[in-house]
């Protein structure tokens, strides 16, 4: 077909019949008719471009809207919310004037496609959505699922997506400072590369994605845009467009991570002088979703020339400009006696910056192209109005033969011998063994801030050198529980986020989420899902940590098989003075080792029955929301008074990893007692929620036992720190010299 | 009276403010330069910050070489103005010649980050005369592009007089020649090294460790009492 004449609005409108391809860039039939119907015409190819993209299921959340409802409507009532889901990211208030605003996206798919630019541009993307809320980007953390560890596909995707995600991020001058590494077989062909940033800012800079004032100029800033990242099946894959042109391009974006450095410095310099309105990313979507978001959020309407954008490719039509993610680009809303000024500070920072349109004090979205009107939308139906599905779900069948598949029936250790050898096994498994071999490819130092990082249980950054005021943040989660139990295992995922930023200290406030899945159209993916958000939204309602933003990635399966459901919780919280902080090594010998919590025989979905025994069934570990609040508190509480050296919470692999992680990081060993009522194998090896162990002062011991006993949680003495090994008495004796060498070679030797 | 001790800010420059922070930590008064600046604003020395200037495009450390106020810090540390770089100051000063041989990437082919145990060689540079010669310290490392190389008559040279300043040990983090971890001019007022002084300058911070603050106050004690 002829590319003449322009689609515009009016030729549309006179041309009713023309076919347009909108089952190729991914809409139902159902959907575009709903298009037509709010246009009163058929669409221009331009605005079909907006509307597929910004309906899909990436920038619409069709599918899990309706249950992601509630993560506002059981929000608990916190005082430090100071800006909530919807925006870029959500803001939290941590005192002395200062708020932080985080979130944790998912970059799954491309990953796997280009594990190297899947994962940078991942980074990249999560910082530019903190950028956008008017904060400088502190740290960034990656919680990361792989294939089977041993499987030949995950020695390509994991190198290149820790080198994609140290490449960007260290450039950026953003200290990693936390994430996880899991592998499982069932992420085999669908890795989940979360990534997550927090920044900081005064109350008073936070910014939002919106366009007020009429007349006001809006400016495109940052990389020229090009045809990356265009959608595989756009509408340049249709008929509409002869072949001449660069079509088809990957659909993975390509990142420069010194162009973000740029952005990052020049949009901050710009909001220190106050130049900007209104800001919003080009992400996802591009320049459909800016210009839709900013307009929909604003007041008025707005009006944009396309010809205006920098190309990288001159031959691109306006369709495609309007759809490519090429990366590194941001929008700012600027008034128009500020522009010369804001244009000054990006030219000072060799950043291009362009005035593409402006605000308009009607309500609608206008765009031109070589001087015809090629959309004229309600920008509302474009960001806000897609489509919203009830898809059906249903508790799948096999949901209670694996429950019933208990794992307290497994056959356990026979003898000490036998403890032993599992014991050595399970803190040599991959997903048990040191991952310094990843974490040390990303720069921990930077900004010169950093208390806290891998491999302590929650990542601190100190915010205020005068007054110490610090941060904290952690991500979790447990596909195995989550599989085993939907509802309990997001709320486990919450649990212990919530329980490792207590351990260092700091108080938790805040929740953020990536919520990642299989297939919607699935009804037993659907109802792991509602199953999930349901779980989570309780917990966050129980524990006073309201849900500030977040992310869903679903489709993650390749055929019929479906990942594990993996909620991943990232829990941020605050602490008065980082001083305070609490590590994970011990620190000196001599010192007492407690137990905090409850034992119970609980070896559903855990560490001990996957690597012993390739197990998964039962149920996962009980969830008591009140005592993990209680024992959030007393470790809180002992880190501000001083009365714990050390800390660790117990999680997959039990007491027995947590005890040799702290042994390993000081260097220094323990001497343990079986506690009376327990056997030596739960004890070691029992998952447990709600627990943790803490090495204190002899001089606090009285202090520290008086303020468990005083508050009902249960603390048992069960060792010492002492010595160069682990030794549980009676059983057997692991030096640390052994525990070292399995524990960290295993990884180098799979993947290096 | 104090020092100014000016801290160049390249496009993508990322540990700009730390220097800045490190300097004001060892009691001197931190200047800001800016790239595009000849101008050196009366600093009594210089710091090429770590990073990855210009993206480190082409090679690390190449364009920055050519920025304007990489003429006038070429020029006056020639005269004798003490300058130090930083993991990719260090890449400047050798692109800029102030400093022989180069960097190649990482025999490993990986970006690294560790506490590394150094040796100090030479304590009598402007930098390091608050260490003692031979003394062990701990300083992070962070690199993708930290080997040093030099052809064997340069680095017999080196070593001959004395110009090794800091040397890897225990553990060589990226293959540079004879375990070479910072060089310093035959003058003695430029030095250049990989790991990052300025992240070990606060005992809560980075590793917990304060083995850096000494090349700050090393050369706020040259200057003031100069």
């Amino acid at each position: 077909m002829s590319r003449t004449p322009l689609d515009t609005v009016e030729h549309a409108a006179a041309t009713p019949d023309v076919e347009l391809p909108w089952a190729e860039l991914g809409l139902k039939k159902d959907e575009y008719e709903r298009v037509v119907e709010i246009l009163g015409r058929r669409p221009t190819g331009a605005e079909l471009a907006m509307y597929s993209v910004m309906w899909s299921e990436h920038c619409s959340y069709k599918s899990s809207k309706v249950h992601l409802r509630q993560f506002g409507e059981k929000a608990p009532e916190s005082d430090a919310m100071l800006v909530g889901i919807g925006e870029n990211a959500g803001v939290v208030d941590v005192g002395q004037g200062y708020a932080v605003t985080f979130k944790v996206e998912s970059h799954n798919h491309p990953s796997y496609v280009e594990p190297y630019q899947g994962a940078a541009t991942g980074v990249g993307g999560i910082v530019r959505d903190i950028i956008a809320m008017g904060a400088r980007p502190v740290a960034v953390v990656d919680p990361l699922r792989f294939g089977a560890a041993d499987h030949p596909d995950t020695k390509r995707v994991l190198p290149g997506v820790v080198a994609g995600i140290g490449g960007y991020g260290n450039c950026l001058g953003l200290p990693n400072i936390g994430g996880e590494v899991v592998f499982d077989s069932c992420y085999q062909g669908n890795p989940l590369v979360n990534a997550g940033a927090i920044g900081v800012m005064r109350h008073e800079d936070i910014h939002l994605a919106k366009a007020s004032g009429a007349g006001n100029k809006v400016v495109l800033y940052g990389a020229r845009t090009g045809g990356d990242g265009i959608g595989g099946a756009s509408i340049l894959a249709s008929e509409t467009f002869d072949d001449a042109k660069p079509s088809k391009r990957p659909a993975v974006q390509v990142g420069d991570p010194f162009q973000e450095k740029l952005l990052i410095e020049c949009t901050l310099e710009a909001f220190e002088e106050k130049l900007v309105v209104g800001i919003q990313d080009l992400g996802a979507a591009g320049l459909s979703c800016a210009t839709s978001e900013l307009a929909s959020n604003g007041s008025g309407g707005m009006r944009v020339t396309l010809d205006d954008v920098p190309l990288r490719d001159s031959t691109l039509s306006p369709e495609e400009i309007l759809m490519s993610e090429s990366q590194e680009r941001m929008c700012a809303v600027v008034e128009p006696e500020k522009v010369d000024r804001f244009l000054e500070i990006c030219e000072k920072w060799d950043v291009i910056a362009t005035v593409i349109g402006e605000v308009t004090d009607g309500d609608r979205l206008e765009i031109y192209w070589h001087g015809g009107k090629i959309v004229d939308v309600d920008p509302r139906t474009v960001a806000h109005e897609g489509p919203v599905y009830e898809r059906p779900y249903a508790r799948p069948e096999w949901q209670d033969a694996l429950q019933a598949d208990d794992a307290n029936k497994l056959p356990r250790p026979a003898s000490s011998e036998e403890l032993r050898d599992q014991v050595l096994k399970l803190v040599g498994s991959p997903n048990q063994a040191s991952k310094k071999w990843i974490t040390s490819q990303y720069d921990h130092f930077v900004q010169g801030n950093t208390v806290l990082a891998q491999p302590e249980d929650s990542g601190m950054i100190r915010i205020d050198e005068e007054t110490g005021l610090g941060v904290a943040i952690a991500t979790d989660g447990n596909g195995r529980y989550a599989k085993l139990d939907p509802y309990h295992g997001a709320q486990l995922a919450l649990a212990e986020a919530y329980r490792n930023v207590a351990t260092t200290g700091a108080k938790p406030l805040a929740v953020s989420d990536c919520l990642n899945f299989g297939s919607p159209e699935d009804p037993a993916v659907m109802w792991q899902f509602a199953e999930a958000v349901r779980g989570l939204a309780d917990a966050c309602q129980q524990l006073g940590t309201p849900v500030t933003g977040g992310n869903v990635s679903l489709y993650n399966q390749t055929g019929e098989a479906a990942i594990h459901p993996t909620p991943v919780v990232a829990v941020l919280g605050v602490i008065d003075d980082v001083a305070r902080r609490t590590p994970v090594a011990f620190q000196e010998e001599g010192q007492l080792i407690y137990l905090l919590g409850d034992t119970r025989e609980e070896f559903g979905g855990s560490a001990w029955s996957q690597v012993v025994h390739d197990h998964l069934g039962g149920l996962p570990p009980a969830v008591d929301l009140e005592r993990e609040r209680l024992l959030a508190e007393i470790l809180i509480s002992a880190s501000r008074d001083g009365m714990i050296d050390s800390a660790h919470d117990l999680s997959d692999g039990g007491l027995v990893q947590a005890v040799v992680e702290s042994a390993l990081l000081g260097g220094k060993g323990a001497r343990l007692v079986v506690p009376d009522g327990l056997d030596a194998f739960t004890f070691l090896f029992s998952e447990s929620a709600g627990r943790a162990i803490v090495a204190v002062p002899r001089s606090e011991e009285v202090r520290f036992n008086d303020m468990c006993g005083a508050r009902g949680l249960p603390a048992t003495r069960i060792g010492v720190v002492d010595g160069a090994a682990v030794e549980v008495q009676g059983e057997f004796t692991l030096t640390l010299e052994e525990l070292r060498t399995v524990h960290e070679e295993t990884i180098p030797a799979l993947l290096a | 009276m104090t020092a100014r001790i000016g801290v160049v800010t390249f496009p993508g420059s990322l540990d700009d403010r730390d220097t800045q922070r490190a300097i004001r930590l060892a009691g001197a008064e931190p200047v800001a330069l800016w790239h595009k600046d000849k101008d050196l604003r009366q600093v009594d020395a210089v710091v090429l910050p770590g990073g990855f200037s210009y993206g480190d495009y082409l090679r690390a450390g190449a364009i920055s070489r050519f920025s304007p106020v990489m003429e006038t810090v070429i020029e006056q540390a020639k005269a004798g103005l003490p300058v130090l770089g930083i993991c990719n100051g260090f890449q400047v000063l050798t692109e800029a010649h102030l400093l022989p041989g180069g960097m190649l990437g990482n025999d490993h082919l990986h970006f690294i980050c560790r506490d590394q145990k150094l040796r100090v060689e030479n304590a009598e540079t402007a930098w390091t005369g608050d260490y003692r010669q031979g003394q062990e310290i701990h300083i992070p490392l962070k690199n993708m592009d930290g080997r040093y190389v030099a052809d064997e008559y340069t680095l017999d040279k080196l070593e001959a007089e004395g110009r090794v300043v800091f040397r890897y040990v225990d553990f060589n983090p990226n293959g540079s020649l004879r375990d070479i971890a910072g060089i310093t001019n035959e003058a003695g007022n430029v030095v250049g090294l990989m790991p990052h002084p300025e992240h070990a300058v606060e005992p809560l911070i980075g590793t917990g460790r304060t083995d850096g603050l000494p090349f700050f106050t090393s050369i706020l004690k040259k200057l003031v009492n100069a």
